[in-house]
């Protein structure tokens, strides 16, 4: 018996190394072989004869480890990386990231120069600074995952548009609609990168939700990288100011090229990391969520209690819209980390709050909103904020009435999953309309 | 699997067993694909799941829910809907299901 125990004891081992196989489910392999074996034991067979047949029965484990790795892709981002184990021989690629990141870097830099910048600041400089950098990610993404001729062609043409819409329509002078198109263009092409970073399964709700969760770490790892180039900048200031070299000279050069490449470059983390160690994304979500969500239900009685009506100002609405942005972030990012089939915890009461007190925020916003309109009339920037809050107030509705159903446990956690991922390309259509609709709409004023 | 649930709860071994008996020993798939298939039920949330230790090890239960009811009975009317066509498409066949049984 000595025997089989210890051979089992290895087959758990083994069965572990598997990426997207966690202990419960290397229990649950365990108990049927146990099963098994003691049921070939009871028809005659030998402890050792019996453990080969088991393990035989339960099939080719590199398969069926796909399958799983097919059924939890959201576990291979989260794998630990035990004592033993060996790393897998990485496919890094460190090397075409930094030629791509390189590339990204020299555009920039020659497009500053173009546009002269920072001694003057010209608009078409700001409009495009999106078309600057994100191709050179979607390329890289492209490359990576193989995509064909047809998927290289379908992952420029949003970029292409793009770049003829922005550039063709002609601006006025000091124009509002320039500044939208140039907040809104990022988020669109950020959307357009989805494309060959699903490998062009843009259907597949699971890959949207990976892309969510690339979004994330990417985000987290860029704010990391800009912290270490700020830190950087300041100590070379430090030490060279004193020896007469012009610092700011040396940042005009540095800080562009050091964005446009740590957009590349954190991608590039996110995609070799994500096999190898925790991500620390998750850990983050779960100590902000219930920091906003007690903020969020604070903010949504005092402004319950007093009202919006005086405080309310293009300001105080730009703040709103971006708290309301986080908190979708963090109830997305939140979701994506999330094990689908456990049962509601504390997590999602803590979440179902910050989706409440944002949805009430935003109806009051949106009413104080529709008040000023109505008397003031409708501006560009009027109504892409109008825009963005429908878009957020469609989305968190459903957010909050689907997990109400899973708090009540009346559904899975499943269809509010599936709510998200398939408003995600609402937003994208969202900032393509600002960008392609909204100029011609106010005549480019 | 649905169907072999609604019977009652289940643990993975013993829904194997039913699956090769009902299928008379020719649905016969390698054991370790059955447990995907069994979470992606849960996370469909057709079934939930239970750890418990009636014998001393721990071992999980499979419960399915209303939705995996519902879910069960629209594929059984639909498989019922196919069968018919095919029983009418194929005249001479006789009952469809018991040709299978013996084929």
């Amino acid at each position: 018996m000595e025997s089989v125990e210890s051979q089992i004891a290895e087959w758990r081992t083994y069965v572990a190394r598997a990426p997207a196989v966690n202990g419960h489910d290397v229990d649950e392999l365990e108990d049927h072989l146990r099963h098994q074996i003691a049921e070939l034991n009871a028809a005659g067979l030998a402890d050792d004869e019996a453990f080969l047949v088991a393990v035989k029965r339960m099939g080719d484990l590199d398969t069926v480890s796909r399958e799983f790795a097919r059924e939890h892709s959201d576990r291979l981002w989260k794998q630990l990386l035990g004592p033993g184990e060996e790393v897998s021989p990485a496919p890094s690629g460190w090397v075409e990231a930094l030629v791509i990141a390189l590339a990204a870097a020299v555009v920039i830099e020659v497009a500053r120069l173009v546009a002269g910048f920072p001694d003057d600041k010209p608009t078409w400089f700001a409009r495009n600074l999106g078309l600057f950098v994100l191709p050179f990610l979607a390329a890289y993404f492209a490359r990576r995952r193989h995509l064909d001729s047809r998927g290289w062609v379908r992952t420029a043409v949003p970029f292409a548009l793009a770049a003829i819409v922005i550039n063709v329509y002609p601006y006025d002078a000091d124009s509002d609609t320039e500044i939208l198109v140039a907040a809104h263009l990022p988020v669109f092409l950020w959307f357009a990168v989805a494309y060959p970073y699903m490998g062009g399964t843009i259907r597949s709700h699971e890959r949207r939700m990976d892309f969510v969760r690339f979004t994330g770490e990417w985000f987290i790892y860029y704010v990391l990288i800009a912290l270490g180039g700020g830190v950087l900048m300041g100590l070379t200031a430090g030490i060279f100011q004193p020896a007469g070299v012009d610092v700011d000279r040396i940042a005009q050069w540095v800080l562009p090229a050091g964005a446009a490449g740590g957009v590349i470059v954190a991608a590039w983390l996110v995609e070799s990391k994500q096999r190898v160690v925790e991500n620390m994304a998750p850990v983050l979500t779960m100590l902000f969520t219930p920091l906003f969500a007690f903020m969020l239900a604070c903010a949504a009685v005092v402004y319950a209690v007093t009202g919006l009506g005086d405080a309310f100002d293009r300001d105080l609405l730009s703040v709103f819209d971006a708290l309301l942005v986080v908190v979708l972030a963090l109830v997305l990012y939140a979701m994506s980390a999330r094990e689908p089939s456990t049962s509601p915890n504390w997590m999602d009461w803590i979440q179902m709050v910050a989706v409440a007190s944002a949805l009430l925020l935003d109806l009051m916003v949106i009413g104080s909103m529709l008040a000023r309109i109505g008397d003031l009339g409708f501006t560009p920037n009027r109504t892409a904020a109008l825009g963005l809050n429908v878009v957020l107030l469609v989305n968190l509705a459903g957010a909050a009435l689907l997990s109400g159903r899973f708090l009540a446990r009346r559904s899975a956690f499943h269809p509010l999953e599936r709510w998200q991922t398939t408003y995600l390309p609402v937003f994208a259509l969202w900032a393509a309309a600002v960008v392609v609709v909204l100029p011609p709409l106010f005549g480019f004023s | 699997m649905l169907a072999i649930l609604a019977d009652g709860e289940s643990y993975g071994y013993a829904i194997l067993k039913r699956v090769r008996a009902l299928s008379r020993g020719e649905l016969e798939w390698s054991d370790g694909m059955l447990y995907p298939l069994l979470h992606r039920l849960g996370r469909l949330g057709y079934v939930t799941t239970e750890w418990r230790a009636p014998e001393g090890r721990r071992r999980k239960y499979y419960v399915i829910t209303d939705e995996g009811r519902t879910a069960l009975a629209e594929h059984q009317r639909q498989w019922l809907t196919v069968t018919r066509a095919l029983e009418d498409a194929w005249p001479g066949s006789g009952a469809l299901l018991t040709g299978l049984g013996e084929a």
